[in-house]
This record gives C-alpha cells, sequence and structure tokens, in this order.
C-alpha cells in the first residue's frame, strides 16, 4: 500500500514564504535549514561560553569568574557544543537536506517523525541554556560522572539530563528516518552501491546513533533516580558502582565521536571530487571502512577509562582495538589524498576548509592513537593533552567541514553565492586561530596541566595565553562569516543551479529546488563522480537540458 | 545533442511512476525503533549483571525472590502474546468479532500481569533504595511494567479502531500489527528480565 504524500497538505495549511521556518514544515529541506540556523545559534552561544573559558585561564588564578561560574560554563560548553551544535548540523541539517536528494526521494521516509525530532531541540536547549539563570547549571562536565554529579547541585543536573535526554531522543528518531530512508527509499534502479558516499556515512551514523544512544538514556534515568530517589546505582557510599557508569556512557559517548566524524567524512567525500573535477577514489573501500569504523567504533568505549581501574585483559583488548580504527581512518585519508591527485583543483572557500580539515584531521588522529597506548594515555589522563585532541577531531575535522559545506551548498539553499574573498579571510583567521588555540594544549598537557580546572600552575601562563590569542582569533573569524552569510542572501552573486558543475542529484534541480525536489521525474544518477569522462559530461547536458560545462558554466 | 541518446548515462530520466508516494514503511520505522529500546534494556541488563557480578550486598541481604507470582506472570505474557497473533491472524481473514475479542482478552491478560506485578511490589520484603539490588530490581521490572502499561493502552486504542467503522481494517491493519509487534517486543523482554532477575 503507498501512504499520501505529505505535499498534499502543503497547499492550504503549510505556511509560505520565510514563515516556512519557524513553522511544524514537514519539508525535509525546510527542516535541514531549520536544524542549520538553530545549530549555528547554538554554536554562537558555545562559542561564548567557550570565550569565558579562555579569557578565565588568561592568568592562572580565577579572576574572570569564580570556580563554581567556571564549572558551569565548561559543562555547558561541552554539552552545548557536542548535543546542540555538532550532532544536530551534521546529521539533522545536511542529513534532511541532502539524502532525500541523493537516494532520488521526495522527502524523507517519516516527514512527521522528522520535525518532531527538530522541535524538541529548540525547548532542550532553551532548558539547558535556562538552567544557568534560573537555578544554575550543571556543574559536572559534559561527562556528568557520578559521584561529581551526585553532589553538585542537583536541580542544575537534573535539568540538563532532562535536556540531553530530549537531544537523544531527537537524535533517535532521526537515525531511524535516515536509516529508512537510505534503505528503503531509494528510487527505483539506484543501487546502494551509486549512492552518493554522504548516504553510506549517514547510513553508519544512524546505525551507531540507533544502537548507542539507548544506553546513554538508560544511563541517565538510572542516575537521575540517583540525584532525585536517592537510590545507590552509581554511588559508591550506598554499594553502588562509578565505573558501571562510567562503561555505559562511553558505551554512547565513544560512538558520539563518529556521530559526530562519520558524517563530516561524507560531506569532504561530495566536496572534494567536485572540487577537484576527478571520481572519488576507492569507492568501494570507502564504503568498507566507514561500515568498519561503525563496527569497532562500538567496541572501543573503555580506552577512555584507563585509569578508571580497568582490569589489564580490558586494557589490551581495547588498546588494540582502538589501534584498529586507525586503519579504515587511515584508508579514507589516503583516498581523500589520491581524490586531490592530479586534479584540477578549485582553491576556493569551500576547498581550503575541505584541505584543512585533512591536515587537522590526520594530526587529532595520530595523537589519537597515541591515546590508545595505556602508558602513554596514564600519562596525559585528564590534561589538556586531551582536550587538544579531541579539538582536533571535533573542531578541526567536523567544524572545518561544516564551514566548507556551507560554503558549498549555500548556492544550493539560497540561489547565491557567498563572497570567495570574506570567505578566504574566515579560512585564513579561523585556520591560524584554531592551532593557535589548540596546538599549545599539547604542550600544556604533556607537562602536567590538569583539564577542567579553573586555576593552574603559573608556569603555564604563556602557553595558555597563546592559546588565548588564538580563541580570540577564531571569534573574530566568526564575523566575516557571519556578515557573508546574511548579506549573501540577498545581495550575493545569482549562483545559477549548479555553480560548481557538479554531478550529484542536488544539483540537477533548480537552486532553491521546488519543494517536489525536481520538477518531473527524479534523475537516476549511477555514477555521481563520473568526472572527466565524455559521456558523463553529455548525459548530464541530457538530464538537465543545458550545457554546463563550457562558457559561463566552469568557474 | 543528437549523440545524446545513446550514450551510456550517467543520468538518465525516467518516470516516477509513484509520485510523490512510497511504500509503507511504517513497521520498518517501529522495528527499528524497537531495536533501539532493546539496547536501553541492554544497558540496563549490562548494568544489573555486572553489578551483580562485582558489587556484594551489604550482609542480611540476598537476591532469593519468591517465583510463584511472577512465573504465573511469565505465563500470561507468553499467553498474552498468543492470544494477538490469533486477533493478528482474524484480522486478516477479516473476521472482526473474534478479531477484537481476542484483543480484549490479550488486554485482560496485559493488565492482570501488571496486577501481579502490583501484588509483588507491596509484599516484597525490600524497597526501592535497600540496596544495589532492590534499586536495580525495581528500576528493571519498574521500565518493564511502563513498557507493558503502554502496551495495554495501545492494545485498548487499537480494540476501539477496530469497531464497525474504524481506521483499522483487514484492508488496513497497522495499527493491530503494530501493537502486535510491539508486544511480542515487551513480552520478549520479560522472557530475558525474568531469567536475569528471578532465575539467576
Amino acid at each position: 500500500m503507498t501512504v499520501a504524500s505529505p505535499n498534499d497538505f502543503q497547499d492550504s495549511l503549510q505556511p509560505q514564504g520565510w514563515l516556512r521556518y519557524f513553522s511544524f514544515s514537514l519539508d525535509h529541506k525546510v527542516i535541514g535549514i531549520q536544524y542549520l540556523v538553530t545549530g549555528f545559534i547554538f554554536y554562537f552561544i558555545g562559542g561564548a561560553l567557550a570565550g569565558v573559558i579562555r579569557a578565565e585561564l588568561a592568568s592562572p588564578i580565577s579572576d574572570f569568574v569564580s570556580r563554581e561560574t567556571y564549572n558551569e560554563v565548561l559543562t555547558l560548553h561541552g554539552t552545548v557544543m557536542i548535543f546542540l551544535w555538532i550532532v544536530p548540523v551534521v546529521n539533522g541539517g545536511f542529513g534532511n537536506y541532502l539524502i532525500p536528494f541523493y537516494v532520488g526521494a521526495r522527502d524523507m521516509a517519516f516527514p512527521r517523525l522528522n520535525a518532531v525530532a527538530f522541535w524538541m531541540i529548540p525547548p532542550a536547549g532553551i532548558l539547558l541554556i535556562g538552567s544557568y539563570f534560573i537555578t544554575g547549571a550543571a556543574q559536572s562536565g559534559w561527562t556528568a560522572y557520578p559521584p561529581l554529579s551526585i553532589t553538585t547541585p542537583a536541580l542544575g543536573q537534573v535539568v540538563w539530563i532532562v535536556s540531553v535526554l530530549l537531544l537523544g531522543g531527537s537524535s533517535i528518531f532521526g537515525g531511524i528516518n535516515f536509516i529508512a530512508t537510505v534503505l528503503k527509499l531509494r528510487r527505483p534502479g539506484l543501487k546502494l552501491m551509486q549512492l552518493p558516499m554522504y548516504c553510506w556515512a549517514m547510513l553508519g551514523t544512524s546505525i551507531l546513533v540507533v544502537l548507542s544512544t539507548p544506553v546513554l538514556a538508560g544511563t541517565l534515568l538510572l542516575l537521575s533516580f540517583d540525584i532525585v530517589a536517592h537510590t545507590g546505582f552509581f554511588n559508591p557510599a550506598l554499594g553502588g558502582n562509578v565505573v558501571v557508569y562510567q562503561h555505559l556512557f562511553w558505551f554512547y559517548s565513544h560512538p558520539a565521536v563518529y556521530i559526530m566524524v562519520l558524517p563530516a567524512f561524507g560531506l569532504v567525500s561530495e566536496i572534494l571530487p567536485i572540487h577537484a573535477r576527478k571520481p572519488l577514489f576507492g569507492y568501494t573501500t570507502m564504503v568498507y571502512s566507514i561500515m568498519a569504523i561503525v563496527v569497532l567504533g562500538l567496541v572501543v568505549w573503555a580506552h577512555h577509562m584507563f585509569t578508571s581501574g580497568t582490569p589489564p585483559w580490558m586494557r589490551l583488548f581495547f588498546t588494540i582495538a582502538t589501534s584498529f580504527i586507525a586503519v579504515p581512518t587511515g584508508i579514507k585519508f589516503f583516498n581523500w589524498l589520491a581524490t586531490l591527485w592530479g586534479g584540477k583543483l578549485a582553491l576556493n572557500s569551500a576547498m581550503l576548509f575541505s584541505c584543512a580539515f585533512i591536515v587537522n584531521f590526520v594530526f587529532g588522529g595520530i595523537t589519537g592513537v597515541a591515546l590508545a597506548q595505556v602508558p602513554f594515555d596514564i600519562h596525559v589522563h585528564d590534561t589538556y593533552f586531551v582536550v587538544g585532541h579531541f579539538h582536533y577531531i571535533v573542531y578541526g575535522g567536523t567544524v572545518f567541514v561544516i564551514f566548507a559545506s556551507i560554503y558549498h551548498w549555500y548556492p544550493k539553499f539560497t540561489g547565491r553565492m557567498l563572497n570567495e574573498d570574506l570567505g578566504r579571510l574566515h579560512f585564513l583567521l579561523t585556520f591560524v586561530g584554531f592551532n593557535l588555540c589548540f596546538a599549545p594544549q599539547h604542550w600544556l598537557g604533556l607537562n602536567g596541566m590538569p583539564r577542567r580546572v579553573a586555576e593552574y600552575d603559573p608556569s603555564f601562563t604563556t602557553l595558555n595565553q597563546i592559546s588565548s590569542v588564538g580563541a580570540l582569533l577564531m571569534a573574530i573569524s566568526s564575523l566575516p562569516f557571519l556578515y557573508n552569510v546574511l548579506v549573501s542572501a540577498f545581495r550575493g552573486q545569482v549562483a545559477g543551479d549548479n555553480p560548481w558543475n557538479a554531478l550529484t542529484p542536488e544539483w540537477l534541480t533548480s537552486s532553491p529546488p521546488p519543494v517536489e525536489n525536481w520538477v518531473g521525474a527524479a534523475p537516476l544518477v549511477e555514477h555521481p563522480y563520473g568526472y572527466g569522462v565524455d559521456e558523463d559530461t553529455l548525459s548530464l547536458e541530457a538530464a538537465t537540458g543545458r550545457d554546463l560545462w563550457s562558457g559561463t558554466g566552469r568557474r | 545533442m543528437t549523440s545524446l541518446a545513446t550514450s551510456t548515462s550517467a543520468v538518465e530520466a525516467v518516470t516516477d511512476e509513484a509520485h510523490g508516494g512510497h511504500a509503507d514503511l511504517r513497521l520498518f520505522g517501529l522495528a527499528t525503533f524497537l531495536v533501539a529500546d532493546g539496547m536501553t534494556f541492554a544497558g540496563f541488563f549490562a548494568a544489573y549483571l555486572t553489578f551483580r557480578a562485582v558489587n556484594p550486598l551489604p550482609a542480611g541481604s540476598t537476591y532469593e525472590l519468591e517465583l510463584l507470582l511472577p512465573s504465573i506472570n511469565t505465563m500470561l505474557l507468553l499467553v498474552s502474546s498468543y492470544t494477538f497473533h490469533r486477533s493478528g491472524r482474524n484480522l486478516l481473514l477479516g473476521r472482526m468479532g473474534p478479531c477484537r475479542n481476542w484483543l480484549l482478552l490479550t488486554a485482560g491478560l496485559g493488565a492482570a500481569f501488571l496486577a501481579g506485578q502490583m501484588v509483588e511490589y507491596f509484599t516484597l520484603p525490600f524497597g526501592l533504595t535497600d540496596n544495589l539490588f532492590a534499586s536495580t530490581f525495581y528500576a528493571l521490572t519498574g521500565f518493564h511494567g511502563l513498557h507493558v502499561t503502554l502496551g495495554v493502552i495501545c492494545i485498548l486504542l487499537v480494540w476501539f479502531q477496530t469497531r464497525n467503522g474504524g481506521r483499522v481494517t483487514s484492508a488496513a491493519p497497522f495499527g493491530l500489527e503494530a501493537a502486535e509487534l510491539y508486544w511480542h517486543f515487551v513480552d520478549g523482554i520479560w522472557v530475558v528480565l525474568y531469567g536475569i532477575l528471578y532465575l539467576l
């Protein structure tokens, strides 16, 4: 049987124009933009919180904010950046916008569930941020380890739990939708191994979301009982076991790293071939690498717990399993390099951010392999080395890809180009600021500066001040970006439908696309990366009815 | 442009047969959700088994539980899975009367299970915060009991929807099929729970 298209309701009940973005819209493109804009609002909130942290750490004593406030700020910074910025943007934002195009569908499999998933995010964010002003925010970091989370003020911690449960639920609903869409909603004739790489990345990510997020939800329920009802699951004073919390927490939160970074892998795999005018190198190995990362990602969580009294066999297993992840990740890394190799590179803003992603990510990956080794990990555990490492992965990796993707898909979203000069300025400031901010933290950590503490030994002052200057540069870098994004929507150069001469399906329609994604039938794209082959060039003309390869089409 | 028709196409337009519509994926979506829900239970089970392996109970406490009532409860749930199955078969055959009766019987068995659970809660020698095992016991059975409660509500809702002129018919059986899938899932979880909580 078939179910009615959501578009049947579009005419009479759904608001039109800009009001759509404030409505319970079922259009995947509207929902994607809703995720993106909401995510960026939280990015700037989380960035302001990071600014407070770096201002405080510019001097060794806690003079800028009190220690309690510092704890609240670092908890909010971590939670906002992970749950309200990166996860919603790389999954919900780009996923909702692009995946239906890539599978040749007119919407996601469950449009209503999709809208529900998005609208769980604003209340969760308001709860989390609001808790700071009303009751005092949680102070136990984004990990909420007991017994710390049981002994710090209860109200803020409970609000934090409610907020994370809402966001987890949103994430699970999104994951179900992506799995159904990629596996079941493909256009007739389109095979799995013909899908653009981002579909595979989102399929892998969604499997991780569906398998691991519920475990976090259950764990946080138990933690809330410990706080509210004074049970003793994770309270050693009542016979409980704190290490069990850590196991359950990291069973979600290590895959969460891949939930944040796999979609970025997918997005960058779309951007590189288009701007290098070459097919994506090693498509099949890319697919198997993603699936290998999904499987391995589920069995490496205890490498976060090498100092939690884990027995030797466990350390051995998790060290080896973690080191194995370097293999599929390395395959992807070399595939990207090979995609670039000999290509006709257009070094625009999207490409600059993508190439910087490769550099940053390999650096974060190398420190990650180092951290997987028990003797080294014990030395730097809970120091700034770890902070530097994961910011290279999450900021240098994922956030750089988010910026690359904004420059790449902005013409698709709005029909107008972003300004390239401002884009390059944004890139330069971000790249320098990012490395200035986070590279010194590796030295700080190796020398023993602990993370999550408002005060530090005065001998660490210089490196911390360099790091704070880098953070300031990163803050400044968002100004040209914001100006660019806001002004270009109205005054930017008109992009045309396919400014990059891309072959992936979302470009084979108008920019911005019509409500039903394509006027007429969806194109069957069997070779989404078929650049540099004559026949493909010709048939692209056939599909779009326009000559995309000469004259004004090529930048 | 004339050579286009013969070229090996990368992009080829074909007619969109099911314009704007697609196969019903709601059961697939529910099944995926139940995998997620099952992982929540798996997390609880793992926590409980680890607690049991490494955290000794305080002196005077015991893992022993009264077995009669929960065993009867287990039987009730297993039978209810069968009665729900009969209801579904009757729906597909278009026999609405038996279908609705089997549904009511299923809901009754679910309610009886919940009543039995209540009796057990009131007669147990320990409370929620007495020791780690007590807390885990109530968390696991309570979380499962919430699922059963939701299931009974769903069954009654489906029972209402199978009335003459309701939205669940043999041609549109989704509501009943979804409730049935969920109910079998909840029963399956109970069997594991019964095994590790009462028998172990």
